[in-house]
């Protein structure tokens, strides 16, 4: 059933939303957090058949005792100081209760009166400049559940379904949960506090290095809470929890929908039902899912297989000396440090590209040539496959072939094609260049007797550029380049034929 | 006196997914009040001076190392799963969302 929607702007006059977000980000420790299975969220397991990275733990066999995994502690201290947290002096596991194939011990390992972060605030950046703080209620470690797929049906939907198969591969990923506060005042703003703040978790994750964050595979998943209520009012609505927000793209837009949804049907006098919503990207539509009911009654109690996490104020301190710099902050020093304008910076870290071009100016590189190769030809390229750019080619060969240009020896049609080769693996674009023979020709010699043939086969060029006409010389140029396969080096080419005019 | 109910009996045995007769209703309320009145008497003992011990052994932060070990054969996988097909269980379709 369609929804009935209300214009945005109109919604906006009549309510102010309120949001709340809940970010999932899968570790990507070698391990998953309670077993030793190896952790598909690692690149390494990353493509391991189902149901392959299995202890007796994952399946929840009897017997099996878990322990947490020391690394996935020490990623979630680090992202909890990250996210300007408190970390726990004592922090421990509990179990939340429910009953769903995705995890067969019929429990999550999860953490609930004592998570190990709590309290933080983290700074956001809008499109138009502004900083955005957002508070930070809790980071929490808990488990990933398995995958269920349904079968069967008209649909395929689980409306329709009549079985589902599970893989519990993903069962017990090392999972932080990082839960904001309430947020207030967005305003028209809010679809775009979705997107920045979602981008900024996944930077700070990528920036420690304890995430692949990849949303299109589910490292970093987000649950957008929103309720209305009537402008001027401080007495908060029914808020709804929208699932499957798989993108930045559609965080934008699935706050952007309920609240045109939410809008219309307290508009109609209606009320909203506290529920669990679906997004769907194809669609651009939530629909509901599961009431807010008894299943919900979670029953938390704590892990009696664990014992409490103290964190040493030490290795505190040591993984807060280690942060990096915070996303905000970063990208405005780079933006500066390159001299890039707002919209030559957001080519770059709209493509994921940020740190590779930091590389590859460390490497040797203009900011300049560094921006054109990285957005340019090897975007295009990892488009058509549809791979990262950043895993086509090293930083480093990028930074050799914009030297190699700097020197004269490969022109911009020759650097393609000796990236081309390092793109299929034929070594640096020196050995490429080498290889495929593909340097510049500015030896005077071979260039001179490549222009005097062309020159005879023009014989009026000479005159023409005599009679001012010096564009003339454009038609010889193209015909030595073409007789040197477009390895002359043109400039030179152009000095000759017009030395050749003023004889 | 605990506040175990028939209500909160059926309510649990929804959560839990367990199909309860009535006769096993009134049982199980009768004794469960028992088991939660026998913890209340601890409750009774136990002043706010005394802190929450979820081990009788006062140690923390036993955890491992970040270093795989071994997993499961597919067939040990499966062992005792009701229905399979070689690579995924299968289970009945249950309302909720895809994952």
């Amino acid at each position: 059933m369609k929804d009935k929607l209300m214009d945005f702007d109109k919604a906006l006059e009549l309510f102010d939303p309120v949001l709340g977000f809940e970010v999932h980000v899968e570790l990507n420790t070698r391990t998953k957090m309670f077993s030793a299975s190896p952790n598909p969220a690692n690149p390494e397991f990353e493509d391991a058949a189902p149901n392959t990275l299995i202890t007796p733990l994952d399946l929840g066999l009897p017997g099996s005792m878990p322990v947490p995994n020391r690394a996935a502690v020490r990623s979630a201290i680090s992202l909890g100081l990250a996210l300007g947290c408190e970390i726990a002096e004592s922090s421990r596991f509990a179990r939340k209760n429910y009953y769903y194939p995705d995890l067969p011990k019929n429990y999550q390992i999860s953490q609930f009166d004592e998570p190990i972060a709590f309290d933080g605030s983290v700074q956001i950046e809008l499109s138009d400049g502004r900083l955005i703080d957002i508070p930070i209620e809790r980071a929490h470690i808990e488990e990933d559940a398995g995958k269920l797929t349904h079968v069967g049906g008209s649909t395929g939907r689980i409306q329709g379904a009549e079985y589902s198969m599970v893989d519990y591969n993903r069962a017990g990923v090392p999972l932080v949960e990082i839960v904001t506060r309430t947020i207030v005042g967005a305003g028209v703003d809010a679809p775009e506090y979705a997107k920045a703040y979602v981008a900024t978790i996944r930077d700070i994750v990528r920036g420690l290095g304890i995430s692949e964050a990849k949303m299109e595979r589910g490292n970093l998943r987000c649950d957008a809470n929103i309720s209305l209520m009537p402008k001027g009012s401080t007495t908060f609505g029914t808020r709804t929890e929208t699932k499957n927000v798989n993108s930045l793209r559609s965080a934008e837009r699935a706050i952007r929908y309920e609240i045109q949804r939410q809008a219309q049907i307290l508009a109609d006098g209606g009320t909203i039902k506290q529920e669990t919503r679906h997004w769907h990207e194809d669609t651009g539509r939530t629909s509901a899912g599961r009431p807010k009911s008894d299943a919900d009654d979670y029953r938390y109690f704590p892990e009696p297989d664990m014992l409490p996490l103290t964190p040493a104020r030490e290795l505190v301190e040591e993984l807060r000396a280690q942060l990096p710099e915070q996303p905000v902050a970063r990208r405005r020093r780079l933006k500066e440090e390159w001299g890039f304008t707002d919209l030559e910076f957001q080519d770059i870290a709209n493509g994921g590209l940020v740190d590779t071009v930091e590389q590859t100016i460390a490497a040797g590189a203009t900011p300049a040539s560094a921006r054109k190769w990285w957005t340019g030809e090897l975007s295009r390229v990892a488009n058509e496959r549809g791979v990262d750019a950043s895993t086509l080619v090293s930083a480093e060969h990028v930074a050799e072939l914009t030297k190699l240009i700097d020197e004269g020896t490969l022109n911009d049609r020759l650097a393609r094609e000796a990236l081309a080769g390092v793109i299929e693996g034929e070594g640096s674009p020196s050995e490429v260049v080498d290889k495929r023979e593909l340097a510049v020709v500015s030896d005077d010699g071979a260039l001179i007797a490549a222009v005097d043939e062309a020159l005879a086969a023009q014989p009026d060029v000479l005159q023409k550029i005599r009679d001012g006409k010096v564009q003339a010389a454009g038609a010889v140029i193209g015909a030595v380049m073409k007789a040197m396969r477009g390895q002359a080096d043109a400039g030179r080419v152009r000095e000759i034929v017009l030395a050749r005019a003023s004889n | 006196m605990s506040d175990i109910t028939r209500e909160s009996v059926e309510h649990l045995a929804m959560l839990a997914r367990i199909a309860l007769t009535e006769e096993e209703v009134t049982q199980l309320t009768g004794e469960l009040s028992q088991i939660v009145d026998a913890i209340a008497t601890v409750s009774e003992v136990a002043g706010d001076d005394v802190p929450a011990t979820s081990h009788p052994v006062p140690l923390s932060d036993v955890m491992r190392d970040d270093v795989p070990g071994e997993t499961l054969s597919l067939e040990d996988v499966f062992r005792g799963a009701p229905a399979h097909d070689g690579e995924r269980f299968r289970v009945s379709a249950i309302l909720g969302e895809e994952q």
